[in-house]
């Protein structure tokens, strides 16, 4: 019988709440259910609220009975925080969050490197924002309270699974015992050590072992604002790099390479910990400096994926479907990005509106994600802790440049985590005026927010449909658009329009429109739209699929029927 | 034609000279990084960049 560990985690800051686990149904009876999602973490919890938001009933199993432990994943791009804003979650969020978008690298105590990642003023979220995961998972989980469509098992571990072609069968393990369950659906989002992974036998393609890191979350008052800093080769750690990043609760984040030879006990001794932390403060200028141990761990940086993500009625997401190095903030960040994807497919694969394809486009798009991922991570890897003897003096030789020319400095950057853009989708509209933009989110890329007034943007005003938005000069949704997009809503499938005007007094009231004067010109010009209407399709995850100046009949008809993966007729 | 510049006898022969001083100049143990250092100033200022690639090539034949 699996009994999850109720001593209460310790945490200087956060107060760790142990949930019941409450005897289900199904210990009598095997049960049906359309979704099961095995994994209780960020990524399962962001997936559940989306297929929630759809309309899609699912049960969420997670062997804890708590969130987890520690700060892990602290910092989350704005692509994040635009997806959790379509679930409801951004708001807690961005309240308790440290926003950032400065960082500074040093070396010999002189900075080398400035980060600095632009925000545009359209835009509704800072380029970053630091807050600890528990913090976060105790938020989705008080959110996933009020949905009745999910239903979150504690104390829930998943033992065995096998599947047929039309549902899968889970072995579940609780501390009253062993129970089954059937679901049409699986998403396995258990993370890096994936327990529905290793049961399928499935390996990830990819072994770079990146080596190991720790972490260290410490108490402690540095004044200094929040910028990411990295230090480049410290006396302390000759050769490595040790990354500083600020949290909430006067908490600092040290993230350093295990030096060669040490064992990840040894590293985690406090009083080793205690040492390293003191010589860095030291080299920092602080001297002597009271601070509290709050919370160490190790990781293994590794960079591999699951060369598919759906096997029958199995889906992967997050770390069970790709292991990816945390420089540039791309683990959770990367794992909410696929939570998005797979969440509006899969609903409108249950409710029948789109065909099982779908699916696999899911697998495509994020499989590419993945690998883009990896390979840009791998540069930023191959820097902070290089591989071999070569690499290491091209990285010192580099180093030793920065101190005085500026042109090798952008080598001491990593880029951070940016959404993928899905540019070879089978989604994207084969049939479209896509090439006659020079600008503007091309296909297969993220559409842009837009400040549209005092702490209103455009995103504010998307639920997660497909969106239509409408480009002109003046008047509104011309008559034969209007009838293209109720024959789609016929078919079951919601789409919201939105208009902008350049001529917003000429614009007719349209219940089914969100009207927005577009005067200035500045909405047409960031969308790339040059001539006198414009037409830009978006999928229920924000990611454009089409683009026209203008669709001719039946057009855009034909990118629903291609986006649902379904025959037109 | 290439793109590359044409380094005359008497320019090679005092780049010769000068690099040979400079490496017995540093310090012990630093000569590896600091031809390394040089090798990314001139590949900064190298006319043709695609000749990089094949100039690594060169120099790890016949050592």
């Amino acid at each position: 019988m699996h009994q999850a560990d109720l001593g209460t985690r310790k945490s200087l800051y956060y107060k760790y709440q142990v949930y019941p686990f409450v005897a289900p149904p199904d210990l009598e009876q095997v049960t049906h259910q359309q979704v099961v999602i095995v994994g209780g973490g960020p990524v399962g919890l962001v997936t559940a609220l989306n297929l929630a938001r759809a309309g899609i009933r699912c049960v969420v199993v997670t062997a804890d009975q708590q969130v987890s432990e520690g700060s892990r994943a602290v910092a989350f791009t704005r692509r994040s925080m635009e997806i959790l804003q379509q679930v409801g979650a951004s708001e807690q969020i961005e309240k308790d969050g440290l926003r950032w978008r400065y960082g500074n690298s040093l070396y010999r105590g002189q900075r080398v490197f400035r980060l600095d990642v632009p925000h545009d003023e359209d835009d509704r979220f800072y380029p970053l924002i630091n807050l600890q995961q528990q913090i976060v998972e105790g938020q989705l989980v008080e959110l996933i309270g009020q949905e009745p469509l999910i239903e979150l098992r504690w104390g829930t571990r998943f033992v065995a699974m096998e599947q047929t072609a039309d549902k899968a069968t889970l072995t579940l393990d609780t501390p009253v015992g062993e129970y089954r369950m059937d679901a049409d659906w699986v998403i396995a989002t258990d993370g890096a050590k994936s327990a529905v992974r290793q049961s399928m036998k499935l390996r990830m393609e990819g072994d770079s072992y990146e080596g190991r890191f720790v972490i260290a979350d410490i108490r402690v008052d540095l004044g200094l604002p929040t910028e990411r800093l990295a230090f480049f080769d410290p006396a302390w750690n000759p050769g490595n790099t040790i990354l500083l990043h600020r949290e909430p609760y006067g908490i600092w984040r040290f993230d350093y390479h295990l030096p060669p030879g040490e064992s990840p006990e040894e590293a985690l001794a406090p009083e080793r910990i205690a040492t390293r932390v003191n010589e860095q403060l030291a080299l920092m200028g602080y001297d002597n400096m009271k601070w509290e141990m709050d919370w160490a761990s190790i990781y293994s940086a590794r960079a591999m994926t699951l060369p598919e993500y759906r096997h029958g009625r199995v889906l992967f997401a997050g770390d069970a479907a790709h292991m990816l190095p945390i420089f540039g903030v791309r683990g959770l960040n990367t794992g909410w990005q696929d939570a998005q994807n797979i969440a509006w497919k899969l609903a409108l694969v249950i409710q029948g509106k789109a065909g099982m394809a779908l699916l696999d486009s899911y697998s495509d798009e994020r499989v590419a994600a993945a690998r883009e991922i990896i390979d840009e991570a791998s540069k930023s890897t191959r820097f902070m802790t290089p591989p071999t003897a070569g690499f290491r003096l091209l990285r010192d030789a580099t180093l030793s440049l920065a101190l005085t020319h500026e042109f090798v400095r952008p080598l001491l950057n990593w880029r951070t985590s940016r959404p993928h853009e899905y540019t070879d989708s089978i989604l994207n509209a084969a049939s479209d005026d896509s090439a006659l933009f020079s600008a503007g989110p091309a296909k297969g890329a993220t559409a842009r927010n837009i400040r549209l007034g005092e702490n209103d943007y455009l995103f504010d005003h998307l639920d997660l449909s497909f969106q239509l938005f409408y480009f002109c000069e003046s008047g509104g949704l011309p008559q034969d658009l209007a009838d293209e997009i109720d024959a789609v809503a016929a078919s079951g499938i919601t789409v919201g329009v939105v208009v902008f005007s350049r001529a917003p007094e000429s614009l007719p009231s349209d219940s089914r429109a969100i009207l927005i004067d577009d005067s200035s010109g500045h909405i047409h010009q960031k969308y790339g739209v040059e001539h006198s209407t414009g037409v830009c399709l978006l999928r229920p995850d924000q990611h454009v699929c089409a683009r026209w100046i203008k669709p001719d009949a039946g057009q855009l008809r034909q990118a629903f029927q291609q986006v649902l993966q379904v025959k037109g007729n | 034609m290439s793109a590359t510049s044409v380094i005359t006898i008497p320019e090679l022969e005092n780049f010769y000279d000068h690099l040979a001083l400079a490496i017995d100049a540093v310090e012990p143990g630093k000569a590896q990084i600091f031809l390394v250092k040089l090798a990314l100033l001139l590949a900064r200022e190298a006319v043709s960049k695609e000749a990089l690639p094949a100039l690594i090539d060169d120099a790890a034949r016949d050592l």
